[in-house]
């Protein structure tokens, strides 16, 4: 599998006006600021990442495409449970976000992969 | 049916709110049901409250009928006539042929690895759209969202995909998102709209009896003016470029078939591209319980009844046609389910103000249904390696070979050759596309389930059947 590094320059974010609670999550290991009641997706864009998904067949990286909940592109691994949707999970404190390769379920933890959806 | 009659509304948006707020102020227990944290579904789209920002620029009247909404949901959960529950997916609503009761089943929290279900003497499907989005080389890049979803993830997560952004495709949402992203700090290098301002000018009469709306397609316009955001009308975008990312697009003006006009493509730098082509209804439920659809929405009566009894639909889901028109069919529905569950007709003359307004809205509705169409030569543009169904990485020679070389005619046979359509999204971002190349009509999806639900659940649904409901 190819490395996943698709940083970016940090994109302009708009103000957030008071947050209550700040606290960092990391993603591949990398440290990033949160904010709590921020989506994993949101986290994820505000430090220029913009893909954490490789697709199951070309291998392709994906991301946040319909923002809603409704297209499944934006897959991602926390804390070990795959192919959670980043746009509306949201972050917690200490938060172990994972790139997701394929399906998911060759790095999930075991007793979670049993749970196949279909 | 107990004393007082209970009604689920599914969806928390404008025709949901205003549906609950009906019923529940005319005695009915109402539980409403969204897979939102927060009620206002796409429209009134709330921050998280530790983000505790200011709502984003919207113009006074909607704020304030935002705050009436709020407010009154607010009083009736208060007061126990309203429970709301948030974070609820819904993947199925039953009913019992028996006794003409439902039973809402749903799946908690964003991980959805738990069931829930509510029971209730009616439905109310208030369940919005989702946009429609047609395939072009380039479209799978990340930094290509979907213009609704760039708009979903500012309001509620106040976060931006990039520094610049081209907002395209074609409809009246490409305004209000490109406004709004200029608005938050990204630079909009150009807003590329397919329908030409002719198309416009053609459907004057029946735009111009919503003199509100149009101003309000001008106020944006006058913003975007002030950004100094360039807008192209009659223009498509026909390829995203970029390795593992979106670093630019090219852009074509379109001819009068819609066809990219040659020697018109021009390069625009961005990385991000929000692009639309219109809403489509979610109607999964509704054809679970064997509502009849009108094309590929919920059909409805006057009152906003189904032909399922006990069925009531109200907003996007039958039929886009935005805020204001969904906040009307709500109140409506809300009203008619109210009256019909304690046994009595209704007298529609008590909602004609909102009637006036659903009348006018639904003409306003399909004036600008007829003005912005996808260019005519969009599928021409879509080479054969360009992925179409997203999920199954399904591409559009696959697509044409089952239609030219296998024959299918039908999105059905064409899934079934293909596999496009049968991933996680079931279909729901490229039936359009696929219908496009195939040549055959969009068709709903009959999923067997509105969400991909785990084994889990429905084996512990199995284990429970015929014992007395957990409410
Ligand atoms: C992503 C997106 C962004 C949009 N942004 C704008 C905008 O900025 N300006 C504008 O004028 N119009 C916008 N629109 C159009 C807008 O949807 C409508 O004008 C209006 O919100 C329709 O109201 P509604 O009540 O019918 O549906 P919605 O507002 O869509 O509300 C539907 C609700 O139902 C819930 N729901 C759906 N399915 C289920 C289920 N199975 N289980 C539980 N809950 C469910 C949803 O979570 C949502 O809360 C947007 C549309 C989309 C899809
Ligand atoms: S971006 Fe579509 S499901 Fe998350």
């Amino acid at each position: 599998m190819r490395p996943l590094r698709r940083h970016s320059a940090h994109p302009p974010q708009p103000a957030p006006a008071r947050p209550d609670e700040t606290f960092t999550v990391t993603f591949d290991g990398r440290r990033l600021p949160a904010l709590s009641g921020q989506t994993v997706a949101a986290v994820l864009w505000a430090a220029g990442v913009t893909a954490w998904r490789d697709t199951r067949g070309a291998g392709r990286p994906r991301g946040v495409f319909c923002g809603i909940g409704v297209c499944f592109d934006c897959l991602v691994t926390v804390d070990g449970r795959p192919n959670q949707r980043a746009c509306l999970v949201p972050v917690r404190p200490g938060d172990a976000i994972r790139t997701q390769p394929g399906t998911g379920w060759a790095d999930a933890r075991p007793q979670d992969a049993g749970a196949d959806h279909e | 049916m107990s004393e007082q009659p209970s009604l689920a509304v599914v969806g928390a948006g404008p025709a949901g709110l205003a549906a609950a707020l009906a019923a529940a102020g005319r005695g009915v227990r109402v539980t409403l049901v969204d897979a939102g944290d927060r009620a206002g579904g796409q429209f009134y789209r709330q921050p998280a409250p530790a983000l505790a920002a200011r709502p984003p620029q919207a113009p006074h009247h909607q704020g304030r009928t935002w705050k009436r909404l709020r407010d009154g949901l607010g009083r009736h959960r208060a007061a126990g006539r309203i429970v709301h529950l948030a974070d609820h997916h819904v993947w199925c609503v039953a009913r019992e042929e028996a006794t003409g009761t439902f039973t809402v089943h749903s799946l908690l929290g964003p991980a959805q690895e738990e069931g829930g279900t509510v029971r209730a003497d009616a439905v109310l499907l208030a369940t919005g759209g989702y946009e429609r989005v047609l395939p072009f080389p380039g479209w799978t890049l990340p930094g290509v969202v979907t213009a609704g979803g760039a708009q979903a993830m500012l309001k509620g997560a106040l976060a931006l995909p990039g520094r610049t952004a081209v907002i395209a495709g074609t409809g009246p949402l490409l305004l209000p998102v490109a406004t709004a992203l200029a608005a938050a700090g990204a630079r909009v290098a150009a807003l590329v709209e397919s329908a030409g301002p002719a198309a416009l000018l053609r459907r004057a009469p029946a735009l111009v009896t919503q003199p509100g709306k149009l101003a309000e397609g001008a106020g944006y316009a006058v913003r975007l003016l002030r950004h100094g955001v360039r807008t192209l009308t009659r223009h498509t975008v026909v390829e995203a470029h970029g390795t593992d990312r979106l670093e630019a697009v090219t852009v074509s003006a379109l001819d009068r078939d819609g066809r990219p006009r040659p020697g018109s493509a021009r390069r625009i730098p961005c990385d991000t591209l929000a692009v639309g082509h219109g809403m489509l209804p979610h109607t999964d439920l509704a054809e679970t319980l064997g509502c009849t659809l009108a094309g590929t929405a919920v059909r409805v009566d006057d009152e906003q009844r189904t032909d399922v009894p006990g069925v009531w639909a109200a907003g996007e889901t039958t039929g886009v046609g935005g805020a204001a028109l969904a906040l009307a069919e709500g109140h409506i529905a809300g009203r008619s389910a109210a009256a019909r569950l304690y046994g009595r007709a209704p007298d529609p003359r008590h909602w004609a103000p909102a009637a006036r307004a659903r009348t006018r809205l639904r003409a306003f509705a399909t004036a600008l249904d007829a003005v912005y169409v996808p260019p005519a030569g969009w599928a021409d543009a879509v080479t054969d390696d360009t992925v179409v169904c997203r999920c199954e990485e399904v591409d559009a020679g696959e697509v044409r070979e089952a239609v030219d070389v296998l024959g299918a005619g039908d999105l059905r046979t064409v899934k079934l050759l293909t596999r496009a359509g049968m991933g996680w999204c079931q279909g729901r971002m490229c039936a359009a596309g696929v219908a496009g190349l195939a040549g055959c009509p969009l068709t709903a999806g009959r999923r067997p389930f509105a969400r991909p639900v785990p084994l889990g659940v429905l084996a512990a649904l199995a284990g429970t059947e015929g014992e007395p409901g957990t409410e």
